[in-house]
């Protein structure tokens, strides 16, 4: 277990270096750091004087030295657009992103199992075949086109709710500003979530679907019910446990979609969040907001995924096994 | 050929299958459409001198207002929805297409050298395959999306959107291929065809072409069936933010995203259309791909 934990952490810090060297290269091939901080209505001596300050003529082995170690410390870099350190921006941003992508969680988590498993129960029955049906629809519409008719129906034609924006928010500690705590933040949450949600959910129901139907047909299953136990515990405590492993793997993995889909969702609303701001940040050219971005969302990404990883590693033997060779 | 087909397992289920049948139709009808687009779309929405500003923003023809010469209406700058949406499909099919073949030829090229020679070329190849999947490919097609935009500006990037899009999307998306090319492999590698096409001497390569590859085909044609749709969808989430087709070369995502803040005055048509076909498009790949699947995947007989 300590070889398997070790090599997952030396190869979650590689996958680290290469991100933060492509947004090194990025940084330093079409960023301009000098801009970043004065503008651009400043002499060509002052320039070069602060360049040299910079130690932009360094070589670049040092300057990648000097970002790595900058990184480390939180300084990824200042935003020309917003006049700020980039870190300081996403994390204003951050909140907004993190709410929707619980709330949006949540519908999954709540929705997905029952149905799932309710689909993969009664295969034969006309609610399981509409669930299968509606799921199978479900994951070829793009989440922008669902955010899209939702806006659609219900602000243009209907005017029940919202189009754009967090609405009413309030301050919680720290700076934390949330609208899960006014009736009129949750009527601006709910299109986005339900958006964010609307391929997740489906996906999670076939996955979930097909695992209990493949658990259901297992010895161990059968034997089960020929000794008689109560159904619902077979359901529930032999088949659905072992349902639940592969989909905490595929779960993990959806990480990286669900960032995907929140850029998406996040410019159809405007939600003011971490993924609008980086659209804003390509249209803008503001190179080190970018570079800032896919660094903290490949911070992210890797703490989870190692994470994810490791527990999977703890609960099946069998993977760390078979990788240590 | 023809005869061994008629009578194969998967035309018999094919036959059996009125869901499959039905998307097969559609594909074909769409697939078509986008290949004849010159000949059946009523306008040439990239010719400038066919349109009239002044028609901008006409609703389809069952509405007030509405003309027969644009069934499904027109854009914001006059252009017919109906010609705008056959020719943006040629475009997400032509890009969602080449995606793919340049998918399976790397995945396939990939999987059957790692599978083949194994040792620490494999190890390597996979971990990367691995580390790809986790960041999901939509994530690693954006940000190369962003990337490119950012290293060559917008107006060079739009100038050779449909190449680099194809390789976007095509080198986001190889590690599935790959993935399931190797397993197959590793499980061919060791029976006995594979062992005395080595016992009388043919070089790798041409065991690894000639005899391991033909049965590794078919999960790599399920695979790369869904890839298609997934591609489409790639290909219209980059156009949607701005990473993928201009405006003036449209494909249906950006066909959806320069008529999105038309619904706000009422103008639903011109981001609704593009977007139902869109979705039609995707439904009936993902159906012939999950049919095929059932089909050729023998661990699911069993649960039929």
């Amino acid at each position: 277990m300590f070889a398997f934990l070790i090599r997952r952490i030396i190869q979650a810090i590689l996958v680290m270096l290469i991100i933060s060297f492509i947004g090194f290269s990025l940084k330093r091939s079409f960023g301009d750091p000098v801009r970043d901080l004065v503008g651009v209505s400043v002499s060509k001596e002052e320039r070069d004087k602060l360049s040299e300050k910079l130690g932009l003529n360094d070589p670049a082995m040092v300057q990648y030295a000097r970002f790595l170690k900058n990184a480390l410390h939180g300084d990824v870099g200042q935003s020309f657009f917003y006049k700020k350190p980039a870190l300081d921006v996403i994390l204003s941003k951050a909140p907004a992103t993190l709410e929707l992508v619980f709330v949006s969680s949540l519908f999954i988590i709540l929705l997905s199992v029952p149905a799932g498993v309710y689909a993969a129960i009664h295969p034969k029955r006309k609610l399981a075949r509409l669930i299968m049906g509606v799921s199978t629809l479900g994951v070829s519409v793009p989440v922008f086109f669902t955010a899209i008719m939702m806006i659609y129906i219900f602000s243009v034609e209907l005017h029940w709710m919202p189009s754009f924006g967090r609405g009413t928010l309030v301050t919680v500690f720290g700076g934390w500003k949330t609208g899960l705590l006014t009736s009129d933040g949750w009527l601006h949450l709910i299109m986005p979530a339900i958006a964010l949600s609307s391929i997740m959910l489906p996906l999670f129901i076939r996955l979930i679907q097909a695992e209990m139907m493949e658990v259901l047909e297992s010895e161990y299953v059968k034997f089960a019910f020929a000794k008689g136990l109560k159904r619902v515990r077979i359901f529930m405590l032999h088949a659905f446990k072992n349902t639940l492993l592969p989909v905490i793997t595929v779960g993990g993995v959806q990480l990286g979609t669900m960032i995907a889909f929140t850029i998406l969702t996040e410019t159809v609303f405007n939600w003011q969040g971490m993924g609008a701001m980086f659209v804003e940040a390509v249209e803008r050219g503001d190179t080190s907001l970018l570079v800032a971005y896919l660094v903290v969302v490949g911070v992210i990404f890797i703490i989870v995924n190692t994470l994810v990883d490791i527990v999977y590693g703890l609960v099946n033997p069998m993977i760390r096994v078979a990788g240590r060779k | 050929m023809w005869r061994k087909f008629l009578d194969s397992h998967l035309f018999y289920s094919f036959r059996r299958d009125w869901v499959a049948i039905a998307s097969f139709i559609v594909l074909s009808v769409l697939v078509l459409t986008a290949l004849f687009a010159p000949l059946i779309a009523p306008h040439n929405p990239y010719d400038p001198s066919g349109v009239d500003l002044m028609e901008a923003e006409t609703p389809p023809v069952w509405m007030e207002g509405g003309t027969t010469k644009f069934l499904l209406g027109t854009d914001a700058q006059g252009r017919g929805i109906l010609s705008t949406m056959i020719y943006g499909m040629r475009t997400s099919l032509m890009i969602g297409m080449g995606a793919v073949f340049l998918q399976a030829f790397l995945g396939i090229f990939i999987g059957l050298v790692s599978g083949y020679f194994g040792g620490k070329l494999d190890g390597f190849l996979m971990r990367l395959a691995d580390v790809q999947l986790s960041f999901s490919t939509l994530l690693v097609a954006i940000f190369a999306g962003a990337i490119f935009q950012t290293a060559f500006g917008v107006a060079k990037y739009e100038q050779m959107a449909v190449p680099l899009l194809i390789c976007i999307i095509g080198l986001a998306e190889w590690p599935q291929i790959a993935r399931t090319v190797r397993a197959s492999v590793l499980a061919e590698k060791k029976k006995e065809y594979v062992e005395a096409a080595r016992v009388i001497g043919l070089p790798s390569a041409r065991i690894m072409l000639r005899h391991i590859l033909p049965n590794t085909l078919s999960p790599v044609l399920v695979i790369a069936t869904v890839q298609v749709a997934n591609a489409v969808m790639s290909e219209a989430a980059l156009s949607f933010l701005g990473f993928g087709m201009p405006v003036t070369r449209p494909s249906l995502g950006s066909l959806i995203k320069s008529g999105f803040e038309f619904i706000f005055s009422g103008s639903w048509w011109i981001t609704i259309f593009p977007g139902v076909l869109l979705v039609v498009l995707i439904l009936v790949i993902n159906l012939l791909g999950d049919f095929m699947r059932d089909v050729l995947n023998p661990r699911l007989y069993k649960g039929k």
